[in-house]
């Protein structure tokens, strides 16, 4: 594989720039099912009752904030793999 | 260099850990003391309110004096060294206002999952800030959102348009705080609402004033330790009480079981056939979706309150209620999920835009510390945000439980001692039994002056006898003294019905009761309810601080320094600033004093407003290469324009809608109006220079150089010569 720090500055920027790109549309898919879509499926989803919680009220409440913690944390940790990757980190400096 | 700077960064976050750590045992150590003077040595509550207060207010201002400065970077962006976490817990402070900390869970308790917008609504805009504006807004690295948006749009226009927007928009924000601050001296320390205001914005400025953004921030550090233990404290105690288990989050799912349970017998979950749209049936009740109604009573309340406290003459609209057996033309929307998603993708494109909140990423050192950043400041929201709807399910439960069904003489105690302050009231004419003629609660007397109710003093003692319950006379039509269209069995028979449950001046409690009664319905003692409000002023003074940052900045930097004399010198800057912080206190403070209505419902337009303006043009800034100043003006102003005319009108008359959308998720047509402007006007007209399409690529880039982006941010004034 070859090292992708070695490329061409504007090369190097274009492909970081692609990979972000398809990270964040994958992470906002991810964020739109978990939000919007339980809501639209609320009154089946609250026939399902976990540990007293109708599903559906839940994700509101509790399951879609749960996975955006982790979304913006993974996001930080992947953004930062990618900026070794292609020698963009700040600790390159 | 980096690696000795990032080592520099990790002793001043380990140094600031342990202040923090050392501050956060030290403030439980003296609220269990104080619990302990309470419990044993019987110190006064009234004092204990005070003391609480007074040290809390003493703590912030103590912060503001060591971190007073007279550098333009510690004064604008905390001399961006603050570390992820505590930029994280700032954020927290900043964001969580007096209504999250104390309506937000009230809001869930009086409209079920229909309030789960707000919930998902104001945590999910952190997942959009964290993917599409914190790294970029942080590589960009200059003082204001106006900044960004002149160099970015290349011109003083683009830039004074924008920091017009954010002084409007935190200037309301501001004015919702300082209410809070006084309505919570009022409540705890007994003072008058005014002094209350005085009091409170007093300890505000001794910190922003001196110390700009860096006092702000490590103040609001503190303030969120105080805010999210009072927050804790009492719905543990409130589980521990209702379920035996502590840890409410996890636990209330048998406060929903119990309240389904509990309407389903007292009658208040049904599924009834729509008035207007036969065939379609809506479910009430707590936990079924979608089952709020739409009216414009709030604007005419609203129009109301500035007659008789301005003496104008406007005429209230008239009254319209959706769905209207009457009037089936209007239609009904109950049922359908679309003004839920609407306000919900408002509330997160609002709050990925509003400036307090974005200026927050310029105060950590790096592009990388910045994403670190929004993830830090979701978890502490969070931890808040995910304990919001326990509250209110296990308050509803009690109050289905305990008080509903319940005869009126024998109530729990924190029914009357919360009555007092007028945020409950029973509304059953027993509890006026033996009430002298004159002293009868003001439901009583509306009530009166509708002609639902008439008084008669048939004995002539002077009081009002009901003579004994459950019995309306026949032939009379009377309940002892009292006769009339509101009378009825029910409303005589002393025992209370969820119908009856009110304040002296509306038909539902007072949301902020849910929050505010917790440690008493939790038997804890008034330490932990003088916790509390020490907590919610920390969210309002927090959020008060940030605001107040941002309107000075928005004068003193962009529109003075940016705009009108480029050549300031450094010290005019600052004194400005000052200036203006003081200034834009007074003004809140004059704009709180008549506690109007419309304020609180202006704050909740700020972010359909932010959804329509702020995001869709920094979006196309960072993500468009072409986008450019007059698409960016194009946009602002369209997507504002129509968003304030929806708003408008939906505001005064529901029958304005489209799929029942209310006027507070406006933003969601104003939104693609400015996207679609702002494409149109930019491909219309030329692409913006190479200098600003090198400056795009440059904040794609995560190596973070303040000095290189200066050049940048000094562009639109450089213009003006």
């Amino acid at each position: 594989m070859t090292d992708l720090t070695k490329l061409p500055a504007e090369e190097r920027a274009r492909l970081y720039w692609r990979e972000n790109l398809r990270l964040i549309t994958t992470l906002l898919i991810i964020w739109f099912v978990v939000s919007y879509v339980p809501v639209l499926f609320v009154n089946q989803l609250n026939n399902i009752v976990i540990a007293g919680f109708p599903l559906g009220y839940y994700m509101g409440s509790q399951g879609s904030l749960v996975v955006f913690v982790i979304q913006i944390f993974y996001y930080a940790y992947a953004m930062n793999k990618l900026d070794q990757k292609y020698g963009l980190s700040d600790r390159d400096r | 260099m980096a690696v000795s700077s990032s080592s520099a960064q990790s002793v001043f976050r380990n140094k600031m850990a342990r202040y923090y750590g050392l501050f956060t045992i030290g403030f439980l150590v003296v609220s269990a003391i104080m619990l302990l003077l309470e419990v044993f040595a019987g110190l006064p509550s009234r004092i204990i309110g005070w003391i609480f207060l007074l040290l809390t207010m003493a703590l912030y201002a103590t912060i503001g004096i060591i971190s007073r400065t007279k550098l333009l970077d510690e004064y604008y962006v905390a001399g961006r060294n603050v570390p992820a976490v505590f930029n994280g817990m700032a954020t927290g402070a900043d964001w969580m206002s007096a209504a999250s900390f104390i309506s937000m869970a009230g809001t869930l308790f009086l409209i079920g999952y229909d309030g789960l917008a707000y919930i998902m609504g104001w945590t999910g805009g952190y997942v959009l800030l964290a993917l599409l504006f914190a790294p970029y807004l942080r590589k960009f690295g200059q003082y204001t959102i106006p900044d960004f948006v002149g160099a970015r749009f290349g011109g003083n226009t683009a830039r004074v348009v924008a920091a017009i927007c954010a002084i409007v928009v935190s200037l309301t924000y501001v004015t919702a705080q300082v209410v809070g601050v006084g309505l919570i001296m009022q409540r705890f320390v007994g003072v008058d609402f005014r002094l209350g205001v005085v009091l409170g914005l007093s300890g505000v400025l001794v910190c922003s004033f001196l110390g700009g953004m860096k006092a702000v921030t490590w103040t609001q550090v503190a303030q969120y330790i105080i805010l999210i233990t009072a927050y804790m404290i009492p719905v543990t105690f409130l589980s521990l009480k209702l379920t035996g288990f502590p840890i409410p989050q996890l636990s209330y799912g048998q406060a929903l079981q119990n309240i389904m349970r509990l309407e389903q017998e007292q009658g208040l979950s049904k599924t009834t056939e729509s008035p207007v749209v036969p065939g379609k049936f809506v479910t009430s009740g707590y936990v079924p979706p979608f089952n709020e109604g739409m009216n414009n009573a709030s604007a005419r309340a609203a129009v109301t309150q500035i007659n008789t406290q301005f003496g104008a003459s406007l005429t209230p609209p008239e009254p319209i209620t959706i769905p209207d057996a009457k009037r089936p033309e209007l239609g009904d929307w109950r049922g359908t999920p679309w003004n839920f998603l609407a306000l919900m993708a408002c509330l997160m494109l609002g709050t990925a835009g509003l400036p307090h909140i974005l200026i927050r990423f310029y105060t950590v050192p790096s592009v990388r510390e910045s994403r670190m950043s929004v993830g830090w400041s979701l978890f502490f929201i969070f931890l808040l945000y995910f304990t919001a709807p326990a509250y209110a399910a296990f308050s509803r439960w009690n109050i289905l439980e305990n008080v509903v069904g319940k005869p009126v003489g024998d109530l729990p105690a924190w029914t009357e001692t919360w009555g007092r302050n007028g945020l409950i009231a029973i509304r059953d004419f027993a509890s006026i039994d033996g009430v002298e003629i004159g002293k009868q609660p003001s439901w009583v007397k509306n009530l009166e002056k509708s002609k639902a109710v008439v008084i008669e003093d048939l004995n002539g003692n002077g009081k009002i006898d009901l003579g004994p319950f459950e019995k309306i006379d026949d032939k009379t039509g009377r309940a002892g003294e009292i006769s009339g269209t509101a009378v009825t069995e029910k409303s005589v028979d002393g025992i209370v019905q969820y119908g009856e449950i009110g304040t002296p001046t509306a038909g539902t409690i007072d949301g902020d009761l849910v929050v505010l009664s917790a440690p008493d319905i939790a038997g804890l003692p008034f330490t932990i309810g003088a916790l509390v409000a020490a907590g919610g002023l920390a969210a309002a003074l927090s959020t008060a601080d940030g605001l107040l940052v941002v309107i000075a900045s928005a004068v003193a930097h962009d529109i003075y320094f940016r705009t009108i004399n480029p050549k300031a010198s450094l010290q005019t800057r600052i004194m400005l600033g000052k200036g203006m912080i003081v200034v834009a206190a007074v003004i809140a403070a004059l704009l709180a004093l008549p506690r109007l209505a419309l304020i609180a419902q202006m704050v909740a337009w700020a972010f359909s407003m932010a959804a329509a303006t702020f995001f869709p043009i920094v979006l196309l800034g960072i993500f468009w290469r072409r986008a450019n100043g007059p698409g960016a003006i194009a946009g602002m102003i369209g997507g504002l324009v129509v968003t304030i005319f929806y708003m408008a009108m939906n505001y005064v008359n529901p029958a304005f809608n489209v799929l029942g959308i209310t006027h507070l998720a406006s933003g969601i047509f104003g939104l693609p109006v400015a996207i679609i402007l702002c494409i149109v006007f930019s491909l219309i007209t030329k692409a913006p220079p190479k200098e600003i399409q090198d400056l795009v690529d440059n904040l794609r880039n995560p190596i973070t150089d303040d000095e290189m982006m200066a050049k940048y941010g000094s562009r639109g004034s450089a213009q003006a010569h």
